[in-house]
């Protein structure tokens, strides 16, 4: 493989564009006689609906449609079960609208289509709502509880799944070891809070029978072969576009969301554009979020601080509802053993409803529960032994000549959680030198000396990624040298804009800036899922390169013609095609791309020098050679990965905690990364500052807090707390390079990583910080009350 | 409809008179339509994004008279006889971007661009105020805007290399 842009800092193709403020999001299409949407969502969190008047809001001029469940007929289907698992015995999935009962504050009761969004929301204060209260499931301890109240009245125990798996003999081991030690711990709810919030637009053309919606989506083909389905409509009559997409991090790789379903509905049945967008409230309220699980675990390990065992008994909670199945508790499950040799491991996981917003990944998906408690076990070693805490993880990592190397559990895609190559230790290493690791506890104690809490902090990972089932792509040379290659996947800021086309300008000799790539638009490509899972650069990016690779062989066979010369000895370089050693016989690649089709009429100043050079003229038998598959420089080829590709990593943090306020400010972070090959190292350095600056939201500000009615008090921005500039630090990244031996590019995801280590370094870092006050954080998040309230149990207690 | 006189206050309409981007523009409004509403979808300006309707994420920024403001805590009736200044108006039709985007983009200072707009004005009236920020300056300048896919990090790089780009020129100008 020629390398000349892979790996390169490649500046990104789509940044003008955004920069001058010519994105297109969905809220900027306004379209010719477009109506606007908006919804009635639950005030409950748990309640029959006895009666809906929607009389007033009807009568509002202005307004042309309102919906409820009652109106919508053979639509008022559940949404599909996206991931059917065995374990998961009482699936249930959401009605686009509710219609005999609510199960969270923020579903959707009834939809109003009016002239603009200002009437849509008035007519929804008229709509009157009957509701008669049921007892809500507030949080998992209340779904537990003997005799719980039910989210569904057919779903005894609020049990949605139970899943064990067992790697080795973990009973005997536990029964034998020398040290055993039972923690639990919880990690809270947070939300994935993409600044851009969901929308819809969608079109209905009558003359041709045909549906477009441009929606903020990971996913738009599972969602256009969805509403063909639900429309009775041919794949090829719905086209569905995710155009620049304001942010997704899991939240949007969803089918359906209600409104998907309901605003090309109502497009349809008023003959007229409709749009809906999603503001913040309804974000905080109505778009899926994760996190929250509550872990018992016992760990056997022997005086050398090698961990023997694990037994990990879990509740996860789902939400209401569990469209995208049970994805995340299994990612945790499988997630755990980390970097480490763990032959012996009892899994157990118990998924409960409650009357709280749908869970479906969210970037981590699973993993930095399962992180924090795998690195809460390895410091929780290290402090029973008193032995340093790199030094524990070091004993137990898997070592490089251990690859591939099998966990022993059933991963999310159904494959083999088995890690394909790593190089932990070389990870830590340079960590260790990032945060002069060794000099920190003078550093500590000098601090100490001063009054001031000092800690540092470790987090190692491994990550499944670039799960299939496949992703394809074409790449197609136009006349004019540009070439275009579009994929099913979607962007939203991974810049494959860019490097996928490094990866293509690679195989055809052209700049990056000539090759056009196209994402999100059913119509450029009709074929794959979505950009989730930390997948698009390893399975997309494959077929990316495996269909160029096809084009380039393709145009090598047509110069060899037209040269009378080898295909072996024909050379595409700097937008152009020659035969080694003579470049004076050289053609465009546009040149080449016209030869390709055996056209009987050309035209324009390229057909004209085509005319005028001394080329071989056709050759006798067919104009197209079947060898030479299909006319045009154009080619599409499909990537299947055997199962994922697992990435890894380490970061570590210096923080500095006040005691008196429970403020916590970091003074060093380093970061370093193992994606196997990098294509762009500015491109995967900014996945990881991104990540890394949610997982410090996560593990210190983020916290959706849920009171006992079921009802989010702290859904917006002024409460619910994002990071900002003024508390992300600077971030060192260094890379690792263990090429993946799956995949044609050696590369494997790096979408989610920054985000996973980050709750568990943290805890260890304030654990250090602490030490003197005796503090051993088991929770996720922590935000400075709460971390001041455990400082004062501590001393109080 | 209903007649003139039954509708509610909110209803009512005004004419507004505003310079957008250096272009007069004269319209009539609903007296409740939110500034931001009636940058995007009256004069159709969709580079000033919004993202949470209540003034706390920074997506919405523009300069109003030379000053940052978020647009979605304004109505348009309130910006009459003013100037306003979006993300179009930054490079305009100038093939070159201004040094702020070039800046944004040379040190990879966005991901979905959704924020950028929003941050890129901060930025401009920051510069303008304080032309040689130190890091935690600009950091606290930029804790207004919320971004959720960069960690900011390069966008602190990029907000250093623009000033002292602009600083250069500024010296520049000032020499000839």
């Amino acid at each position: 493989m020629a390398t000349r842009w892979f790996g390169a800092p490649v500046q990104r193709t789509e940044d003008p564009r955004l920069l001058r403020g010519r994105g297109s999001y969905v809220d900027d299409f306004d379209l010719p006689e477009m109506l606007h949407a908006a919804f009635l969502r639950s005030a409950y969190a748990h309640a029959r609906i006895v009666h809906i008047n929607t009389s007033a809001a009807r009568e509002l001029p202005g307004v042309h449609l309102v919906l409820t469940a009652g109106d919508l007929g053979e639509l008022l289907e559940p949404s599909p079960l996206l991931v059917p698992h065995h374990a998961l015995t009482q699936p249930r999935t959401q009605l686009p609208l509710a219609r005999d009962v609510v199960n969270y504050v923020g579903e959707a009761v009834a939809m109003v289509v009016a002239e603009n969004r200002y009437i849509a929301e008035d007519a929804l204060d008229l709509i009157d709502v009957e509701y008669e209260p049921l007892p809500v499931v507030s949080s998992l301890e209340v779904a537990a509880m003997d005799n719980a109240p039910l989210v569904h009245v057919d779903v005894p125990g609020n049990v949605a799944a139970h899943l064990v798996q067992t790697v080795g003999d973990p009973d005997t081991v536990f029964t034998n070891a020398p040290h055993v030690i039972r923690e639990h711990f919880v990690i809270d709810r947070g939300a994935a809070m993409p600044m851009e919030c969901r929308g819809v637009v969608a079109r209905w053309e009558p003359q041709e029978g045909s549906l477009t919606c441009w929606i903020s989506t990971q996913g738009p083909i599972p969602i256009r072969n969805g509403l063909a389905a639900i429309f009775k409509l041919p794949e090829h009559k719905v086209r569905v576009i995710a155009p620049d997409v304001g942010g997704g991090f899991g939240t949007k790789i969803m089918m359906f969301y209600p409104e998907e379903i309901l605003t090309p509905f109502a497009a349809i049945r008023l003959n007229r554009p409709v749009k809906w967008i999603e503001d913040r409230r309804e974000h905080f309220i109505s778009a899926n979020q994760e996190r929250s699980q509550s872990h018992d675990v016992e760990y056997a390990f022997d005086d050398q601080g090698i961990l023997l065992a694990v037994r990990d008994t879990f509740l996860h909670d789902t939400g209401a509802y569990t469209p995208y199945g049970i994805i995340v508790p299994i990612i945790t499950a499988c997630t755990l053993p980390g970097p480490y040799r763990l032959k012996n491991y009892y899994s157990e996981f118990t998924v409960l409803y409650t009357n709280k917003v749908p869970v479906s990944p969210y970037r981590g998906a699973g993993r930095p529960h399962a992180v924090f408690i795998m690195e809460r076990i390895m410091d929780g070693i290290a402090r029973e032994l008193h032995l340093d805490r790199a030094e524990v993880r070091s004993r137990n990592f898997i070592q490089p000549d251990e690859f591939p190397w099998d966990v022993g559990l059933v991963y999310q895609d159904g494959g083999p959680t088995k890690y394909d190559s790593g190089n932990y230790q070389a990870g830590l290493d340079k960590l260790k030198t990032l945060l002069d690791y060794d000099n920190f506890p003078a550093m500590q104690a000098e601090a100490r000396k001063q009054g001031r809490c000092l800690g540092i902090g470790i987090g190692c990972y491994v990550e499944g990624t670039g799960i299939g089932p496949y992703e394809g792509a074409q790449v197609r040379v136009e006349s004019d040298g540009r070439v275009f290659a579009s994929t099913g996947i979607t962007t939203q800021g991974q810049a494959h804009f860019t490097t996928f086309a490094q990866i293509v300008a690679d195989q055809l000799g052209v700049d990056p800036k000539d090759v056009l790539v196209i994402t999100g638009d059913t119509q450029a490509f009709n074929w794959g899922m979505g950009t989730y899972a930390s997948r698009a650069a390893t399975v997309a990016g494959s077929a990316m390169y495996l269909a160029a690779k096809k084009v380039r062989e393709k145009a090598k066979q047509v110069a060899a013609d037209l040269f009378e010369a080898s295909p072996e000895d024909i050379e595409l370089a700097d937008g152009k095609v020659f035969v080694r050693d003579a470049p004076h016989r050289a053609l465009t690649l546009g040149q080449v791309a016209i030869s390709a089709n055996p056209l009987r009429y050309a035209y324009g100043e390229n057909a004209r020098k085509l005319m005028s050079m001394k080329l071989a003229g056709p050759r006798p038998g067919p104009a197209l050679p079947p060898e030479r598959g299909g006319p045009g420089l154009e080619a599409s080829e499909f990537y299947s990965p055997p199962h994922a590709s697992f990435a890894s990593g380490v970061h570590g943090a210096i923080i500095e905690v006040d005691p008196k306020t429970g403020m916590v400010s970091f003074l060093k972070y380093a970061a370093v990364h193992d994606c196997g090959k990098v294509i762009n190292p500015v491109v995967v350095e900014g996945q990881v500052h991104g990540g890394v600056a949610q997982g410090i939201g996560g593990a210190f500000f983020e916290r959706l807090v849920y009171n006992e009615e079921g009802q989010i008090i702290n859904a917006s921005f002024m409460d619910y707390l994002l990071p900002t500039a003024a508390e992300v630090p600077p971030i060192i990244v260094d890379h690792v390079e263990t090429p993946s031996p799956l995949n044609p590019l050696g590369v494997k995801g790096a979408g989610e990583a920054g985000v996973i280590p980050v709750p568990a370094l943290f805890a260890s870092a304030i654990d250090d910080a602490l030490s003197a006050f005796g503090v051993r954080v088991r929770e996720m998040p922590l935000h400075p009350n709460r971390l001041f309230e455990l400082l004062q149990e501590q001393q109080g207690g | 409809m209903q007649e003139q006189e039954e509708a509610p206050a909110f209803l009512e309409e005004s004419d507004i008179a505003v310079i957008v981007n250096g272009h007069s523009y004269e319209r009539r409004v609903p007296v409740r339509q939110l500034l931001s509403d009636f940058l995007r979808h009256e004069l159709h300006l969709t580079g000033t994004h919004v993202g949470c309707e209540h003034g706390v994420c920074g997506c919405c920024t523009v300069l109003l008279n030379g000053e940052a403001i978020r647009s979605c805590l304004m109505f348009a009736v309130q910006a009459d006889g003013m100037a306003i200044t979006t993300i179009e108006g930054m490079a305009g039709n100038n093939s070159d971007l201004h040094p702020i985007q070039q800046a944004f983009m040379e040190k990879h200072g966005l991901q979905c661009g959704f924020c950028t707009p929003g941050i890129i004005m901060t930025v401009h009236s920051m510069l303008r105020d304080n032309p040689n920020p130190t890091e935690e300056e600009i950091r606290h300048e930029l804790s207004g805007n919320i971004c959720r896919c960069t960690g900011y990090q390069n966008i602190v790089e990029a907000v250093k290399l623009a000033a002292e780009r602009m600083r250069a020129f500024q010296s520049e100008s000032e020499m000839d």
